[in-house]
């Protein structure tokens, strides 16, 4: 379709497609996210009137199925108890490193659940509550940070990529994913994670440019917790939010409460569906908060208020879920002891499997770098294998 | 066991016209594409125009926008997108337009088209292929002749593969495609419109018959590596690869006039790398001399050398010297011919190796 200014004089080589503008009124307004951010709770979880939830035509976003929030839920308490399990096993010694999810688990929540089995998701170092939502063994994510290898689970079997350390270099991945499906006729959805800092890396503008260009299914997913380690979010951008740079790529752009487990997994279904049906990319900003230092070798009293964490313990996503569960009589008591028995569970798992040291195989270091193991290789694993086996008689 | 014969040894007797470097390579990637749907092309003017270099021309024409396609002008953005269409099944072939404007690309290729495949204990292979023309000699600006073979071979988990003939040029661009390791594919562009007598269809014949048999040598590198020794001497053993094969060659003839006896060794790959090809020439001849255009200062080049030193050092007659760039930025057109390895720096470098015992 022929695009317009405001003035009606038409815009250069647009390219703006009349099945883009499901997000917003018109085309020139399409690509805008909502007024205010969507939300759906308020701080103390109760549903806010739908006139108020930020939703306006073309921003409409219906509350999910009640099994839907009862199962978010159980992730959320999964996840919650996953994450204090792995910071006291941090403390233990038992893991070198831990990036902590506490705070954002509705959004790492609600990214695993709108998927669809055959979609893709690609985490950051942070999202290890989304990998075990999606049906990784904590055990398996663990094992990065444990120090055993550099990823414990198959990326192909989960369809996730390995956790990424460096900052939006797997957007440009999902972005390749989500073509490869496009190119054999496949409706692969992919889920490209990121924080609010990455975005100031020059691969999420190329990931974004690229996945607009080839019009292809990739919802990429901003969790902003305000910091990157110790840098608040006014020194990363002067952007209105981070959600308006979609209009720079011709895409359309949503701000969501991510402290707000329904609005989160109400806008990133719609996301996906919307990604899946009309073949494009789309840009959700989830505002949320890291409640821990950004890991264990973190001092966040360096560079924030303790007013400021207190002020978001109010806004905490776990409790705002259970409050307005209870009051829809959605979750009862015997729900919530099956779900923090559960969570036990989960957890004394995960305990267990840590006290065992793994069988490491030094000799594995060479063994996946090619296919086949260049003759270079082979010379430097037998000259390890033979120091081992000489410290073993020493 | 070094392997001293050509790779073109086998095929027939030659009776066509002369085709190019280019065309070799062009009509690579088209059979790969013919024979596997997976394979797919792009990168910055590879689409409609062909490339600068023109080597994808024809390809979009042939087998659609879908497999052969122009890209928005970013490089990091074309490494990473082939990077998540190698974990998703597909086989790209990624153009880099020139050799300095893959740097930004760098990042991708270093964290993870390298490391994929180890970070995931071998359960995420990235069968691509990164085509990078490079070096100069062609009176390019800056930014259009670097030699930066050094920065990828350093990276554990790329295979760094670089034809100096035709013939090579199409075995092992088709070599590099079938790889299920990630190649970087160097492509000396001062070569690209040399022309040798070479039949494009008997090589196809004798690369896909040696692929589909597995017991049979493979027609390119092969998985060890495989140089090869393009002129047989007794005295000295020039090294080199690439675009300096040609120049060491032009120095053999030079120095067979002087009564010395010149073995080229043509490495063509430099990951996998052929000791063994290595060992038996300076074993052979007892002194060497290596070439290359990069700088040599931690270059390949160093690293050759201090392979002879360790492994030949009882053979050697006499220290072993090298040709290369200077330690410098390239420099402009018309002073390349000064920094560039030449036929009469390498016969000087003849003069000054240990002749008498």
């Amino acid at each position: 379709m022929t695009s317009e200014t405001r003035d009606g004089t038409p815009i250069q080589g647009s390219h703006i497609k009349e099945t883009s503008s499901s997000f917003g009124i018109t085309p020139e307004q399409y690509m805008l996210p909502a007024a205010q951010q969507i939300r759906m709770l308020d701080p103390e979880g109760k549903l806010i009137p739908e006139a108020a939830q930020g939703t306006s035509p073309g921003h409409e976003y219906p509350i999910p199925e009640d099994d839907a929030l009862l199962a978010a839920y159980e992730a959320l308490v999964v996840g919650r108890r996953v994450n204090d399990q792995n910071y006291a096993l941090v403390r233990q010694g038992r893991l070198a490193v831990y990036p902590s999810s506490h705070g954002q688990e509705a959004c790492q929540v609600g990214a695993a659940l709108a998927l669809g089995t055959g979609d893709w998701m690609f985490p950051t170092y942070r999202d290890t509550v989304a990998t075990i939502t999606r049906g990784v063994d904590p055990l398996e994510v663990m094992v990065s940070f444990r120090g055993d290898w550099h990823c414990g689970y198959d990326p192909l079997q989960y369809k996730i990529a390995a956790l990424s350390t460096p900052l939006t270099t797997q957007l440009l991945h999902a972005v390749g994913v989500a073509h490869a499906a496009k190119l054999r006729g496949e409706d692969t959805v992919v889920l490209a994670m990121c924080g609010d800092g990455a975005t100031s890396e020059g691969d999420f503008h190329e990931a974004l440019n690229f996945a607009a260009v080839f019009e292809v299914p990739v919802v990429f997913f901003v969790q902003n917790n305000g910091y990157a380690i110790s840098v608040p979010l006014s020194a990363q951008t002067a952007a209105p939010s981070l959600a308006h740079k979609a209009i720079g790529y011709g895409m359309a752009g949503e701000q969501v409460d991510g402290n707000d487990m329904v609005a989160v997994l109400a806008t990133l279904r719609r996301a996906v569906d919307l990604a899946r049906k009309n073949s494009m990319p789309l840009l959700l900003e989830a505002i949320t908060y890291r409640m821990q230092a950004h890991t264990n070798a973190d001092d966040d009293s360096r560079y924030r208020e303790s007013a400021e964490v207190e002020q978001w313990k109010q806004r905490d996503p776990l409790l705002r879920m259970r409050t307005f569960l209870t009051e829809r009589g959605v979750l009862d008591a015997e729900a919530e002891t099956r779900i923090s028995g559960k969570a036990e569970d989960v957890a004394a798992a995960l305990r267990l499997a840590m006290t065992t040291e793994p069988e490491m195989n030094p000799l594995e270091i060479f063994d996946h770098v090619y296919a086949a193991p260049t003759a270079q290789l082979r010379e430097q694993r037998a000259k390890l294998a033979d120091e081992l086996e000489r410290s073993q008689e020493g | 066991m070094a392997n001293t014969t050509t790779a073109t040894t086998t095929a027939p007797a030659v009776t066509t016209k002369p085709t190019t470097f280019a065309a070799a390579l062009n009509t690579a990637m088209s059979d790969a594409m013919e024979g596997d749907r997976s394979v797919c092309v792009f990168g910055e003017d590879v689409g409609t125009l062909g490339g600068v270099f023109r080597i994808t021309d024809g390809l979009t024409q042939r087998f659609g926008a879908d497999r052969c396609f122009d890209t928005p002008l970013a490089e990091s953005g074309i490494a990473g997108m082939a990077t998540g269409m190698a974990i998703n099944g597909m086989r790209p072939v990624i153009e880099m337009q020139f050799d300095a404007f893959a740097y930004p690309a760098l990042e991708q290729i270093f964290s993870h088209i390298a490391k994929t495949a180890n970070r995931s204990r071998g359960r995420v292979r990235l069968p691509l292929v990164i085509r990078i023309p490079y070096g100069g000699g062609v009176g390019g600006v800056e930014h259009h002749c670097d030699s930066s073979e050094a920065y990828y071979a350093h990276t554990p988990g790329l295979k760094i593969y670089t034809p100096a003939t035709v013939s090579d040029a199409y075995l092992m661009l088709r070599e590099a495609i079938d790889s299920p390791d990630p190649v970087i594919f160097f492509e000396p562009k001062k070569l690209y419109w040399t022309k040798e007598a070479v039949d494009l269809s008997a090589l196809r014949t004798q690369y896909e018959d040696a692929a589909q048999d597995e017991s049979a040598p493979s027609a390119g590198v092969g998985a060890e590596g495989r140089a090869v020794v393009v002129r047989e001497g007794t005295d000295v053993s020039l090294i080199s690869y690439g675009p300096s094969v040609s120049t060491a060659l032009k120095a053999a003839e030079a120095a067979a006039e002087d009564g010395i006896s010149a073995e080229v060794l043509d490495l063509r790959s430099i990951v996998p790398f052929d000791d063994a090809a290595l060992e038996a020439t300076v074993t052979k001849t007892g002194r060497a001399v290596v070439i290359a255009e990069a700088q040599g200062f931690v270059s390949v080049a160093a690293e050759i050398v201090a392979r002879i030193q360790e492994r030949s050092f009882h053979s050697l007659s006499s220290p072993v010297k090298r040709v290369t760039g200077f330690d410098i930025p390239y420099p402009s057109p018309k002073l390349e011919e000064h920094h560039l390895p030449s036929v009469d720096r390498i016969l000087d470098a003849l003069d000054e190796l240990q002749w008498e015992d």
